[in-house]
């Protein structure tokens, strides 16, 4: 164990791109997502929500719509707005002051706070009544003023979201050197570059809307609910324990197949308590199905940080010191773990893969009068990464010195945390292990540094411009210990629960808490267990998604599932192997320390004499030759709590291409090396650097809500909010490098959320890079780089 | 994304379809359903009744006719574009027809059902009104055949009375030495026209004889033909430097469209740009 190396396995599985073994009823049109679940007697919901960003309702009626036919009932804040969602993670001010945690009605009666606000849920016979009849609901709203930008919120006199929070501050907050320390290094140093900057606000978009299914059985007095969740236990948790005070054991939650999430279905929401309310009321099922217009508004969005950074070099191009006060919008009501996304998820990244000897961030969460902001895709990471990239290809240029040797000065010398310690940076986190310089020296020779300045300057001779940009990051995943995350404001644990249960005939099934909501966990699961065992893939079920089969679990995000829940895994295998072991020399006749198990045998050392897996199983189960005092059965469940986070890495690459007459941006190249730790599926990794890769880009080109003075989101559709498409990208150049995780069994390091942290920095830095080229010397263009404001940029 | 309730009925024939609508003063005629059907999903649009012409055998046909190309309103994007006669007749209609929406919107939605909805930054006003097509449409007091510029009058807004339907465009033989393309800036997200270009050329002996620009997406006011630069043209030599001066000419005088994605100075902008790239196209060069 700890070694990260992966000794004890076949190899049979691990490290081969096995095709996914969900996929066949996925591109069948066979998954069952919750919408595709239809019970006896349902009936459905549609939410009345508000069209105004800020407004006081002062009535609601609802008897025209009670009276319409079909109409099944009728909810509004009157009857359930006492019930409200939590925040999952207290961050307290600077002073020590608990932060504000204003309540989050399950539906508004006071006054509605963003657009799309939830005021009254219809459930008819169907959605078509449901949708007919909200319609007919009058709500007399008196219009206020509404804010939507966190750093103009906190002004004297802005519109307060919250009445009783003062100038909209959720809390403020630091981390890093003591701010005079850092204030001294920037005072020395012989260059600042600074830099004042949007992380834009982006919508989710998983590919499946929100579903939800609430049923109530009278007779076992038990609710059961359908929802498109990242996380079932912790929705159980939340709903049970914060919300409407059910008895824990008495409520079941399944997440069927979920079609995407990138943390938009992390969180408690609102619709998930109704739904459940509502079949108890009724007595009959009650599905809510988002449409996509729904999903813009109240899908928790990612992002939005307004930041001015500094970043402090010697005049040998060390960094000496970084300086950084960020707001950042939390939206108008504390999602589950919002929170922590902008503080312990962000600012504990600050120290990048570089020796910075002094940091200071300077943070302000604000609410504001806009759709609630929690983790997506990188969470925190992504923003961390923005800030860190943008400078230090940014200060290249205003020092007029090579980017990439720029970075390799500053870089933390390799470490691989076995024979060497991890890295402490100044920003809390210990890195694990990682070899910086050896992805960026790879990127580069992927790219040709030197061929592509020479190609640079030959085609602004022909008219066109190009630009290269770097982004050297890295990420912490599979947040843990719990303790530590708990004395970081946690309100949960962050381990996961792994069980195997050896069937008599030897075959197996896995529970996991780790929820797939498109990895590919029954796959790469199958092929760590299919490994362990030394039996046939096929052999292996690994069951995820429902609290009744699976003991518990944390959930899936933050890039955890294989570091954290693939762990709790290894660790029931151990358990199993070494039970095995015992019957094995029982039946052999001979000490469990002469036997080892390879190949899917028991076999006594240096002899012929062994048993198979399944022989071995089928005795578990019929132990007429059996050791005493040993348990018949062969089922382990173990909670895995990891002793750090991982810290994968790694160097993106890109080359854009910008038309001078238009500003219009082509990505011609994407080089991506990353560091993932150990692989145990190279096509699912791929799959999923490819898929990040295409949200980074997105955000860098193409992807940003926009509010209009209202607060009205004016691109909530696909008509006008552009996302990522094939031929918006390039055929990616992936590499990779393997620096294992030191502390966990498999030496798995994370990959979920790689692609969408590294990448957007290195585009916008390759816009900039090509306008510099072109003697625009631009610091900033803001994102998404449309056209126009790359053109608008090369007009000054 | 759910409509009110509707009716719906399947014409059989063009007459049946006028019976129809002038019977139902609150129907609507769905072809592709590409734009209606979207606008129901959000309530925008809530009509009790929808007279479905898309099957309408007499509306779905391309044919040549005096040189030219007649084209059935209901033909799709896709019969269009995948058609010889077109092909080898009217570049821009291709280019046009291709950067419309995606396989399935092409496979689906109606040459008539898009110019009968003029949206404002949508592909073929420009090109037909590039092409000087003729526009048939039909009523209850019968056929009128109109230009297409006297067709396409602003936002959403067109020359069709009330109770009456397209049934037919009619693309003009091309004459000798012409060629016609289509240069788009698309919108990221929608990918309808910030800006398409639609340029219609006749060089004789290295001279300009004859030259149509028409452009959709940068007038607020829908698609139009820019007389300003084709008049830059004509009589000059086919060269680039004929050609920026025209284009510089382009969009003067317009009352500009503006949305988050391209400001009116911006899209004036691209509107100069897209008319060079547009012409050199059509010109050859």
């Amino acid at each position: 164990m700890g070694n990260g190396g992966l000794i004890i396995m076949s190899n049979k599985f691990i490290g081969k791109s096995v095709k996914r073994v969900e996929d066949k009823r996925f591109i069948t049109g066979k998954g069952r997502y919750t919408d595709d679940i239809n019970l006896p007697g349902m009936t459905h919901a549609y939410i009345l929500r508000s069209p105004y960003a800020h407004a006081r309702i002062k009535s609601i009626d609802t008897s025209a719509a009670a009276a319409m036919q079909g109409v099944v009932t009728i909810m509004t804040g009157d009857e359930v707005g006492h019930y409200g969602v939590p925040c999952g993670w207290q961050v307290n001010f600077k002073n020590g002051d608990i932060m504000k945690e204003p309540p989050h009605p399950l539906l508004v009666k006071d006054k509605v706070r963003h657009v799309g606000d939830a005021v009254a849920m219809v459930v008819a016979e169907s959605r078509e009544i449901a949708q007919d009849a909200a319609e007919a609901i009058v709500v007399d709203y008196e219009v206020l003023p509404a804010i939507t930008d966190a750093s103009k919120a906190v002004e004297a006199g802005a519109p307060l979201v919250h009445d009783d929070v003062p100038n909209n501050i959720c809390f403020d907050w630091e981390i890093g050197n003591p701010k005079a320390e850092v204030d001294e290094a920037m005072a020395s140093a012989a260059h600042v570059t600074t830099l004042e900057f949007v992380n834009q606000r982006v919508s989710p978009n998983a590919m499946e809307p929100r579903s939800y299914i609430g049923h109530y059985d009278g007779v076992y007095d038990k609710y059961t609910l359908y929802t498109s969740t990242q996380n079932p236990h912790l929705i159980r948790l939340l709903m049970c324990a914060f919300v409407l005070g059910l008895p824990e054991h008495k409520v079941r939650v399944v997440g069927p197949d979920v079609g995407g999430g990138f943390g938009s279905k992390i969180y408690h929401y609102t619709e998930e308590a109704l739904v459940t309310l509502a079949a108890k009321k009724t007595g009959r099922p009650v599905k809510w199905t988002e449409t996509r217009s729904e999903a813009f508004l109240t899908d928790a969005h990612g992002r939005d940080h307004v930041t001015k950074a500094e970043m402090g070099f010697d005049g040998d191009g060390k960094i000496v010191g970084l300086r950084i006060k960020t707001f950042a919008n939390l939206g108008a009501y504390l999602s589950t773990f919002s929170t922590a996304v902008p503080t312990y998820l962000h600012g504990t990244l600050l120290q990048g893969l570089y020796t910075t000897p002094k940091i200071h961030l300077d943070m302000t969460c604000v609410f504001t009068n806009t759709t609630a902001v929690d983790a997506y895709r990188g969470a925190g990471r992504p923003e961390a990464t923005y800030l860190l990239e943008r400078l230090l290809d940014l200060s290249a240029l205003e020092m007029g010195v090579n980017p990439t040797e720029l970075r390799l000065k500053n870089f933390i010398p390799a470490f691989d945390g076995v024979t060497q310690p991890g890295y402490q940076t100044n920003v809390a986190l210990q890195y694990d292990s990682g070899n910086y310089h050896g992805v960026l020296h790879r990127g580069l020779e992927m790219l040709g540094y030197e061929d592509f300045r020479k190609a640079q300057k030959e085609a602004a001779a022909s008219g066109k411009l190009l630009g290269v940009g770097f982004s050297t990051y890295i990420e912490a995943c599979g947040i843990a210990p719990s303790a530590v995350v708990g004395s970081l404001g946690a309100r949960a644990g962050l381990y996961e629960v792994g069980q195997v249960r050896v069937q008599p005939t030897g075959k197996v099934s896995v529970f996991t808490g780790a929820h797939s909501h498109g990895q590919g966990h029954e796959t790469t699961f199958a092929q760590v267990v299919a490994d362990r065992l030394g039996i046939p893939m096929e052999d292996v079920d690994i069951i995820h998604g429902d609290s009744d089969t699976v003991a518990f679990g944390m959930g899936t995000y933050g890039s955890r599932s294989l570091a954290v829940g693939g762990s709790a895994i290894m660790k029931s295998l151990d358990k199993i192997i070494e039970k095995g072991a015992k019957i094995a020399a029982h039946k052999l006749e001979c000490s469990p320390d002469d036997i080892e198990f390879v190949d899917g045998k028991f076999t006594v050392k240096g002899t012929d004499k062994s048993l198979g897996f399944g022989d071995i199983a089928l005795t578990a189960y019929v132990p007429h030759v059996y050791p005493a005092n040993l348990e018949p059965g062969l089922d382990f469940s173990s909670f895995y709590d990891p002793t750090n986070f991982t810290y994968p890495f790694g160097c993106h690459i890109a080359v854009v291409e910008v038309d001078k007459e238009t500003g219009a941006t082509k990505v011609k190249r994407f080089i991506a090396v990353d560091d993932v730790g150990n692989v145990i599926n190279p096509m699912i990794v791929d799959g999923q650097i490819h898929g990040g890769l295409a949200q980074g880009i997105g955000q860098a080109l193409l992807e940003g809500v926009e509010f209009d003075g209202n607060g009205q989101i004016i691109n909530g559709s696909y008509m006008d909010y552009a996302m990522p498409r094939a031929d918006d990208l390039p055929m990616f150049e992936l590499d990779r490098q393997v620096t294992p995780c030191p502390h966990n069994p498999l030496g798995v390091k994370g990959a979920g959320e790689a692609g969408c942290i590294g990448s957007t920095p290195a585009v916008v830095n390759a816009v900039i890079d090509a306008l510099w080229s072109a003697g625009h010397q631009v610091k900033d263009i803001r994102m998404p780089l449309t056209s126009e404001r790359v053109w608008s940029a090369m007009q000054s | 994304m759910i409509p009110q309730a509707v009716d719906y009925k399947r014409a059989g024939s063009v007459s049946e379809a006028i019976s129809l609508l002038a019977e139902n003063p609150d129907s609507k005629i769905l072809a592709g359903g590409h734009s209606l059907i979207p606008a129901m999903k959000l309530r925008l649009n809530s009509p009790s009744l929808l007279i479905d012409i898309a099957r309408i055998p007499e509306l779905r046909y391309i044919e040549v006719r005096d040189g030219g190309v007649a084209i059935g309103a209901a033909s799709t994007h896709h019969d269009i574009i995948s058609n010889a006669d077109v092909q080898s007749r009217y570049g821009v209609m291709i280019e046009a027809g291709e950067l419309i929406g995606d396989t399935q919107v092409r496979n689906v939605g109606t040459l008539g059902g898009s110019i009968a909805h003029a949206d404002p930054s949508a592909d073929w006003p420009a090109a037909l009104i590039a092409l000087n097509a003729s526009i048939k449409v039909e009523g209850p007091n019968g056929a009128r055949e109109l230009s297409a510029s006297e067709f396409f009058l602003g936002f959403f807004y067109t020359a069709l009375e009330e109770g009456e339907i397209v049934t037919e465009v009619v693309l003009p033989a091309p004459a000798a030495g012409s060629r016609s393309v289509y240069r788009k800036f698309m919108q990221p997200a929608s990918r309808f026209a910030i800006v398409g270009c639609a340029a219609s050329v006749t060089i004789d002996g290295g001279t300009i004889t004859d030259a149509t620009v028409a452009f959709t997406g940068v007038s607020a006011d829908g698609a139009f033909l820019d007389e300003a630069v084709g008049a830059a043209l004509v009589g000059k030599s086919a060269s680039l430097e004929t050609i920026e001066a025209a284009a510089n000419a382009a969009a003067e005088g317009v009352e500009l469209n503006e949305d988050h994605y391209a400001s009116k100075t911006y899209r004036k902008h691209l509107a100069k740009v897209y008319a060079k790239r547009a012409l050199v196209g059509a010109c050859g060069l």
